[in-house]
């Protein structure tokens, strides 16, 4: 498959191309590293135990709070999202024949949410929770709205989980005597876990990350929310602020580390689990 | 058993109805959006709105022209596209047709990090690296389009690099198998018949790129400067629409809050329109991953 120097050089324009393409790969894994790089460098030297003291204050600007928030509004969100997504793709892959009109609009709908910019999630979260039903900034309108927006994501991976189930199963459970309803939640279900699991683990790093959505829904209270009326930021709102602020930029990089090793994290599990689930079929 | 019927029919109605959850979602949300976005528009004047020049909503008479903020997310979009889609491009190359399995192995964790990276971590990279390094390497203040344009580059990267990547290995081989017959070298194959054969994933894959740039708010904000008037060279500051959004709801009232709203709707016409472009070029893109699929099953 690969050229050696002697066709290189009959070829030169051959040489040329490789060599843009290995570039190009460097450049990318380069800048990737840059910007790893520079927040832990950045960062790490300002991780003191300050920054998670119990309490908030503007002095020492602790992101204990934000990580509180941050899992509640992740519980929120999953609670609201990972039944609808999933219900939702059951219907799509176990119960809708080829061809029905609804399932195209259901497909078509699903592709413009996850196309839809999170800012305006964001306008329309304000719009209808925080004004409309009147919840204010809260934590449960920012949950609202990331739920709706992590909604496609949890929709596709659990649809092409389900999709993975060999018919086989279905086949021999329909045959062992189970209704459609019991094949779809013994058999099928547990057989396409990994997959799911790997998109709701996903759908977390997207909650963790979001910033312009929960902005003007969630507010950003720097306190432990008391109740999910309270606003309360999350660790991404409250890098943002930090940053904005222009004083706490060590504070703002610092927390950017924690962030980036939850998302670390959260990929190579998601990854790892998707690897059992391939290894298994 | 009737008992057991009822709990079939019953789930699946459930199920039906959490199938059509997407469909409520995106029926609301253009409800909320149009519903207050066009009266504000029709009070603006359209044409005023959409081509105006000026954008001061808190002036004694307040103008509200958003051609501005137009503007520079074409600007800020087409610099990213300029330089995140060649480098994207030549990198979902190597990694379908020149990387030796292991490098694949180590290289694409790394990249699907980078799609999962938070975009105010790369809002903070690009306000503390981007914005510095700008302003002493051209002049300026560093908060420019050239500065946004290379931070939304970088961000698009994964997105074009995972789906033009698909894209090049769905190319059934027959095709790479009879260039390289009639005597191409591996590189001029790739280059010459696999490429184009793979134009419309690739397209696909500009085309997401381009909505995920247009939608990209926070990193946005941290880097363009954010001054709305009409962008007048590269290193000179600029707004976009997201950005004209989060800045001013914060305090906006009345009219103001209303436009910013129908701020909202221009982005959003924009990404349907992104959408329908997307959903025309993957259905074209369609048939070579069928044929590929036929041809695996020949094989076997």
């Amino acid at each position: 498959m690969k050229s050696s120097w002697k066709t290189f050089k009959a070829h030169p324009m051959s040489l040329v191309f490789f060599i843009l393409v290995c570039a190009g790969v460097i450049l990318t894994v380069g800048i990737l590293f840059l910007v790893v790089a520079f927040v832990l460098i950045r960062g790490v030297p300002y991780l003191t135990p300050d920054l998670f003291a119990l309490e908030y204050t503007s002095e020492n600007c602790s992101m204990l709070p934000a990580i509180v928030s941050t899992i509640e509004m992740v519980g929120i969100s999953l609670l609201v999202a990972v039944p609808l997504g999933v219900f939702c793709a059951i219907y799509l892959v176990e119960y809708a024949g080829k061809g029905n009109k609804l399932v195209k609009l259901i497909r078509v709908t699903t592709e413009t949410l996850s196309g839809i910019p999170s800012i305006v999630y964001g306008l329309f979260g304000m719009l209808l929770f925080v004004r409309a039903l009147g919840w204010g900034y809260s934590l449960l309108a920012g949950s609202f709205t990331v739920a709706i927006m992590i909604l496609p994501l949890i929709i596709r991976s659990t649809e092409e989980a389900l999709k993975a189930v060999d018919d086989s199963y279905r086949e021999g459970s329909f045959g062992l005597g189970a209704g459609k309803l019991r094949t779809v939640f013994v058999i099928v279900l547990p057989s396409a876990m990994n997959g799911i699991l790997a998109g709701i683990i996903l759908a977390i790093g997207r909650v963790i990350g979001e910033t312009a959505a929960l902005m003007y829904t969630a507010g950003t209270v720097a306190a432990y929310p008391k109740s999910v009326f309270d606003s309360s930021r999350t660790l991404s709102l409250h890098m943002y602020s930090l940053s904005r602020e222009g004083m706490h930029m060590n504070e703002a990089a610092a927390t950017g580390v924690v962030l980036l090793i939850v998302v670390f994290l959260l990929n190579s599990f998601a990854s790892f689990v998707a690897k059992k689930l391939k290894s298994k079929t | 058993m009737t008992k057991k019927l009822f709990a079939e029919k019953f789930m699946k109605a459930v199920f039906l109805i959490c199938a059509c959850v997407s469909i409520i979602a995106v029926a609301i949300i253009c409800f909320f959006m149009f519903v207050r976005g066009i009266p504000a528009m029709r009070e603006i004047g359209f044409v005023e709105f959409l081509f105006g020049e000026k954008w001061r909503p808190t002036a004694q008479i307040p103008k509200f022209g958003i051609l501005p903020m137009i503007m520079g997310s074409i600007y800020v979009t087409a610099g990213a596209i300029i330089i995140g889609v060649p480098i994207g491009l030549l990198t979902a190359i190597f990694l379908a047709k020149f990387c030796p399995k292991k490098l694949y192995k180590l290289l694409m964790p790394p990249i699907n990090l980078m799609a999962g990276i938070p975009s105010i971590i790369y809002g903070f990279f690009g306000m503390v690296v981007l914005v510095p390094l700008t302003r002493t390497l051209f002049g300026g203040d560093g908060n420019s389009i050239l500065t946004a344009s290379l931070l939304l580059g970088i961000m698009i990267l994964p997105t074009i690099v995972g789906l033009s990547e698909s894209a090049l290995k769905a190319v059934p081989e027959s095709y790479y198998e009879g260039a390289v017959a009639l005597g191409a070298t591996h590189e001029r194959a790739v280059a010459t018949v696999i490429f184009p054969a793979a134009k419309s994933g690739i397209m696909a894959a500009v085309i997401l790129g381009i909505g995920r740039a247009i939608g990209e708010t926070m990193a946005v904000i941290m880097v363009a400067g954010n001054q709305p008037r009409m962008p007048k060279g590269i290193l000179k500051g600029v707004r976009t629409l997201t950005s004209n959004i989060v800045t001013e709801m914060g305090y906006a009232e009345g009219l103001h809050y209303e436009a910013l709203i129908a701020t909202a709707v221009v982005l959003f016409v924009f990404i349907l329109i992104l959408n329908v472009l997307f959903s025309i070029v993957s259905n074209k893109a369609a048939p070579i991953s069928f044929k590929r699929k036929k041809v695996k099953k020949e094989e076997a």
